[in-house]
């Protein structure tokens, strides 16, 4: 130990979060986007557009990505010595995939959520918020500087 | 030939004289502030090839001055544009100490309306003369990211409107702990990276000592900027004893203590001793001492644990810090026994919360206490509860080598908080 008072617990302390999101995750009524309205399809782009600008803007946005369909999806097992089993989609249970991600440096686990928040009520079918879960992860960092 | 190498040092100790002249003379620190970081730029890219002028600060005043007007010109303040085209004829201001310049800026970049997390960037960019995309780098964010981030700061400064003057000396204390504490936190960002593969990322450490420095020249009289300074040496001067060759976490008590850089550790041990003869000890020179301690001793068992304990004894009474508490728990084990460190860790959850150190502490302490399945289990709580990949790496083994019982290798008696 370096004896020091190290980053001071109780003082915030900037961290990286991964924001996840599914494909209609379970427990919502989120209908799949091919069934909303044209008009409703891009009030959801735009949104999404407009938070990452804002996120940008507010200098916290590191990365954000959405990932192609299910339909591309593959999975792969290996014993790492026979030829790998390579599963396509799409799979009937598309809704435990991701469908995007966004990883934020924030100042606090609270406006982790906040932004978590957001992207949940999205706007959806006929303007009404998506509702979908969002999972928020910390990002592992680098080791504390008191070894 | 000063090539590249020797081109950036010599911009990052103009930096902050360069934007003193600009904000002095034209005001509006921001613009003043993105125009200076231009030159930067300009100089980085000309002068390795084209030779560095005979006059580089008066270069870099000019082209900032000239990015200043160019930036008025193009927008419609032709207002402003005018008045500055009318100073120009003024005469430069008093030639003002580098140090000077230094501490006026860090004051200001370092204002207590913002966050550590855009005072930390502003700094490093206005003072330490680092680039925008240095410093994204340093923190792992997308250049536009940490632009942002600096520009939020300095509008956020924009409100406060100060004259841009050093405060007399011992004025501005509180202004100038904020510093203090800005400038450690820059440090422990540059310590906590110091290791792994990435050797691309800026060296935040070395500078933060570099601008501590600075704040001491301006300030010698000061005993906690002192202590500061002392702090950072004689905690840095372990660095290249920290990691093992595949990057891993070296713990102190398994260090080679032939690796410490010995000349550091003298000046920091000079340094800490002038600041002690000052007076009653603030927290950083607390925190240097017991550095120091560390530093002097032959090995981790021959360490002045009771002395040490009697440091973090102040230390907590200064700060009332729970995580002090928790280092105070570990030098009271190796002082009076792990039975005696427990004791103080009983109710600490109250006020550190359901914290990784506090599970990690406690299982090396139950460990030397020779309770082995507790020592396991508080090991796995603490795995489960850190943010920090390394870390988890050395908690998760210990949990598996207390599993597996005696045969299992052993390990050091404690991983210092």
């Amino acid at each position: 130990m370096t004896g020091g008072t190290g980053r001071g617990i109780g003082e915030d302390e900037a961290m990286r979060y991964m924001l996840l999101q599914n494909y209609g995750a379970g427990g919502t009524d989120c209908l799949p986007m091919t069934q909303w309205s044209p008009v409703d399809i891009t009030a959801h782009i735009e949104f999404q557009q407009a938070l990452n600008a804002e996120l940008l803007g507010r200098g916290e946005l590191v990365d954000a990505q959405g990932l192609a369909g299910p339909e591309q999806a593959k999975f792969v097992t290996s014993d790492g010595t026979s030829a790998p089993v390579i599963t396509d989609g799409p799979f009937p249970e598309s809704k435990e995939l991701l469908a995007g991600y966004r990883i934020v440096d924030v100042e606090s686990a609270e406006r982790a959520v906040e932004i978590a928040a957001m992207i949940s009520a999205a706007p959806g079918a006929n303007g009404a918020p998506v509702r979908l879960p969002i999972e928020v992860r910390a990002v592992m960092s680098a080791p504390d500087p008191e070894v | 030939m000063t090539g590249s190498r020797g081109t950036a040092d010599l911009l990052r100790d103009l930096a902050p004289r360069a934007l003193g002249a600009v904000v002095r003379r034209y005001g509006h620190f921001a613009d003043a502030e993105d125009a200076v970081q231009e030159a930067l730029l300009a100089a980085a890219r000309t002068w390795p090839a084209g030779g560095t002028p005979d006059s580089p600060l008066a270069w870099l005043i000019r082209v900032a001055s000239r990015k200043m007007a160019d930036q008025y010109r193009s927008d419609e303040a032709r207002r402003r544009r005018e008045e500055i085209a009318a100073s120009w004829s003024l005469a430069p201001a008093e030639p003002v100490p580098a140090h000077d310049d230094t501490l006026t800026l860090m004051l200001m970049c370092c204002h207590p309306a913002l966050s550590p997390g855009a005072a930390i960037p502003l700094t490093l960019r206005a003072v330490g003369g680092l680039t925008t995309r240095e410093i994204a780098a340093a923190f792992l964010v997308p250049e536009a990211t940490m632009a942002q981030r600096i520009s939020r700061a300095k509008a956020k400064l924009k409100g406060p409107g100060e004259p841009f003057t050093l405060p007399p000396p011992g004025g501005g204390g509180e202004r100038l702990r904020s510093v203090l504490h800005v400038l450690y936190l820059i440090f422990n960002e540059g310590y906590a990276a110091s290791d792994g593969p990435d050797l691309a990322r800026t060296d935040l450490s070395g500078e933060a000592v570099r601008l501590a420095r600075g704040v001491h020249a301006a300030r010698p009289a000061d005993a906690e900027v002192t202590g500061l300074l002392a702090l950072m040496l004689l905690t840095d001067a372990r660095r290249p004893a920290r990691t093992g060759p595949g990057g891993e976490l070296v713990p102190l008590e398994a260090q080679d203590r032939s690796r410490w850089d010995r000349p550091r550790i003298t000046e920091g041990l000079t340094l800490l001793t002038g600041a002690l003869r000052q007076g009653e000890p603030g927290e950083y020179q607390l925190q240097a001492a017991i550095a120091a301690l560390h530093d002097e001793a032959g090995s981790h068992a021959g360490t002045d644990w009771p002395r040490i304990l009697a440091l973090y004894d102040r230390l907590e009474a200064l700060t009332g810090n729970p995580m002090v508490t928790l280092n105070r728990a570990v030098a009271m084990a190796m002082a009076r026994g792990p039975g005696a460190g427990l004791a103080l860790l009983d109710g600490l959850g109250d006020r550190l919360g359901d914290h990784h150190r506090l599970h990690s502490v406690r299982a090396h302490l139950l460990e030397q206490a020779g309770d082995t399945g507790g020592a396991a289990t508080e090991f796995q709580a603490a795995a489960a509860r850190t943010t920090n990949l390394r870390e988890r790496d050395y908690l998760v083994t210990q949990a598996a080598r207390l599993a597996a019982g005696p045969a299992g290798s052993p390990s050091p008696s404690q991983q210092g908080p």
